[in-house]
């Protein structure tokens, strides 16, 4: 039982920092300084390379919402239920 | 006349739709405030998103990406596109939460009893309301440039006539906001900005495809920017150094800590709202932002040589040059509803002084929830019409307040650390939320004095950046449209010396009561 709940934690430690890998490689792909001085290759032979990359990167940011919230929803937010506050700060 | 009769017919519609809601309330602040927290998936999406985008997000970013090029969808929209759905997935959907269960209607009721303290809400209370109040003003008079700008026609002398005059159309404007927001509340301000975003995402497509087919193929506009040595920057990031593009990345985190979006994150009917929420929102940022970005930067080909402040309209510019009077009239009426975010933000005002004043200082239990609702009715009235009174005195003063909002900007970013110290950190406390509000204010203030002393020493756009003080090297800097704090944006600096304090005074000061931290941190 102890090592079910032990193998459970490090499930959810190695789940955790994975996720944080994955948000901090997102962030570090929005700083793109090797497009920083090229036109090319032009998407559509119209959009520069510095802006369809952004274009795809929202998309991108999109999908890591995706993972987000398949894989680090918090659930337990759903079963709140209300109650008066007891404290009274006036 | 069609535009100006065209938007008139929608403006008539948006009123239409902020009153029929109003049939669909109940007699309680609730519901007015937060529309009963009750808002259906689709309708929170629309009315989130569109409370984000102002009159900036089409035609700024066009008069912004006309001077600096491309880079400005990176540098704004796609940075956006990944902080803000982070903001709302980590603190929106908490701050439903805590909303849910003990019936807070704004950030500052929550940080007053998380904190076990009246006087750190109303110093954040208080702030909140300084960094808010120019973005109020500026929407009033951004609705009655706008309606000036989209009804003007070209006279048979050759000169612009508007249907409408400054006076007359943010008149109209605030007339129109005030009425749907006074009767439909929340519930009012979200269906009308859910049917606003609609028609913008939409329109903002049509105006693209529509000017660039009459541009005759944009690979050849394309070709004689690149041609141009002055016009070939714009399609690179070269105008946009490495270090501002990187520190810019930090502003998106003020859109939580805005109070018209905080409120908002209260307004869900489930939790649940946020999951498609998050996932469609940079799908959004880009329908809207990828357009307008560059269609401004096609403007520069089209209408060379506008100064900073003139190239604010070169949307409408290309909208009036390339498409018939009726597709103008309809595509005013789409920029219209970017324009008219200051619903929101009325109504987010009207809120804050209701429940953060009026009820936290016993008039709600003296005099009753109804009375409550007519306050905040009434400071509905009284926010639009000194918003209005404010626009019209000082219409030519309009960079005043856009200057005030880029500092609010950082002063919101800044914030953001508290919130998530008062969401995800026990120990925290309200000894340490005051020293990083204060914090943000100083800075705030202080990179406001700089920037203000050193306009005559700013260069010219391209040029070196100018030390401010030279013994301290290159610690300020000046460009020619901001300070610089080591080549990066005060942002910076700002967001973590706020979270630096916010750590090291709560750690030195005694913690808040286990009580209390049991509430919102239940073992």
């Amino acid at each position: 039982m102890r090592s079910n709940v032990k193998q459970n934690g490090a499930g959810l430690g190695t789940k955790r920092t994975l996720l944080v890998l994955v948000v901090s490689a997102v962030y570090l792909v929005h700083q793109d300084f090797w497009n920083w001085t090229r036109v090319e290759p032009l998407l559509f032979g119209f959009l520069p390379v510095g802006l369809w990359y952004h274009a795809l990167y929202s998309l991108l940011a999109s999908a890591l919402m995706w993972v987000l919230v398949k894989f680090a929803w918090p659930k337990s937010l759903g079963e709140i239920k209300r109650k008066p506050p007891e404290s009274d700060v006036r | 006349m069609i535009p100006g009769i065209i938007v008139l017919v929608y403006l008539a519609v948006v009123a239409y739709i902020g009153i029929f809601a109003s049939r669909r309330g109940k007699p309680s602040s609730e519901d007015y405030f937060v529309a009963s927290r009750s808002l259906s998936q689709y309708v929170f999406l629309l009315a989130l998103f569109g409370t984000n985008m102002t009159a900036f997000a089409i035609l700024g970013s066009s008069g912004v990406a006309y001077h600096r090029g491309i880079g400005v969808f990176g540098l704004m929209a796609s940075s956006s596109a990944l902080v803000i759905p982070l903001t709302l997935f980590f603190i929106g959907t908490r701050l439903w939460a805590i909303g849910k269960k003990f019936g807070h209607m704004t950030q500052v009721q929550f940080f007053r009893d998380r904190w076990e303290c009246s006087a750190i809400g109303t110093v954040i209370f208080a702030l909140t309301i300084v960094m808010f109040v120019p973005y109020i003003i500026i929407g009033v008079m951004g609705g009655g440039q706008t309606l000036e700008a989209v009804s003007a026609t070209i006279g048979p002398d050759g000169e612009p006539r508007a249907f409408f005059s400054y006076e007359m159309g943010g008149a109209l404007v605030a007339l129109v906001i005030m009425s749907y927001v006074f009767l439909g509340g929340m519930r009012g301000t979200a269906w009308v900005n859910a049917f606003q975003t609609s028609l913008f995402l939409s329109f903002g497509a049509a105006a693209f495809f529509m000017i660039s087919r009459n541009l005759g193929g944009l690979d050849e506009v394309i070709a004689k920017l690149a041609a141009e040595p002055k016009t070939a920057p714009l399609l690179t990031r070269q105008r946009i150094p490495v270090e501002e593009f990187l520190s810019y990345t930090l502003i998106p985190l003020s859109s939580i800590m805005f109070p018209h979006m905080a409120i908002m994150c209260f307004t869900a009917e489930r939790v649940t709202h946020f999951k498609k929420t998050v996932v469609l929102y940079p799908i959004c940022m880009t329908l809207l932002w990828l357009p307008c970005v560059f269609l401004g930067v096609v403007a520069a080909s089209q209408f060379p040589g506008l100064r900073p402040g003139e190239s604010d309209d070169v949307l409408l510019r290309l909208l009036t040059a390339n498409t018939n009077v009726w597709l103008a009239g309809i595509l005013g009426a789409g920029i219209m509803a970017c324009v008219m975010a200051a619903d929101s933000q009325i109504l987010a005002m009207s809120t804050m002084f209701t429940e953060d004043v009026f009820a936290h200082y016993g008039g709600r239990e003296r005099f009753g929830q109804q009375t409550e609702v007519w306050t905040g009715r009434a400071f509905v009235v009284g926010v639009t019409v000194v918003a209005y009174l404010i626009a019209l005195q000082l219409k030519d003063k309009a960079s005043i307040f856009e200057l005030a909002i880029r500092f609010a900007f950082s002063g919101f970013a800044a914030m953001a650390p508290v919130m998530t110290a008062a969401l995800f950190w026990r120990r925290s406390n309200k000894w340490g939320a005051l020293a990083a509000t204060l914090w943000v204010a100083a800075t705030m203030f202080g990179s406001w004095y700089l920037y203000s002393a050193t306009q005559e020493i700013a260069p010219e756009p391209g040029q070196p950046f100018v030390q401010i003080f030279p013994a301290l090297g290159n610690l300020f800097q000046r460009s020619s449209t901001n300070v610089l704090v080591h080549g990066y944006l005060p942002v910076l600096p700002m967001c973590l010396g706020s979270a630096l304090w916010m750590i090291v005074v709560s750690l030195l000061t005694p913690p808040p009561k286990s009580a209390t931290i049991e509430r919102y941190f239940p073992t």
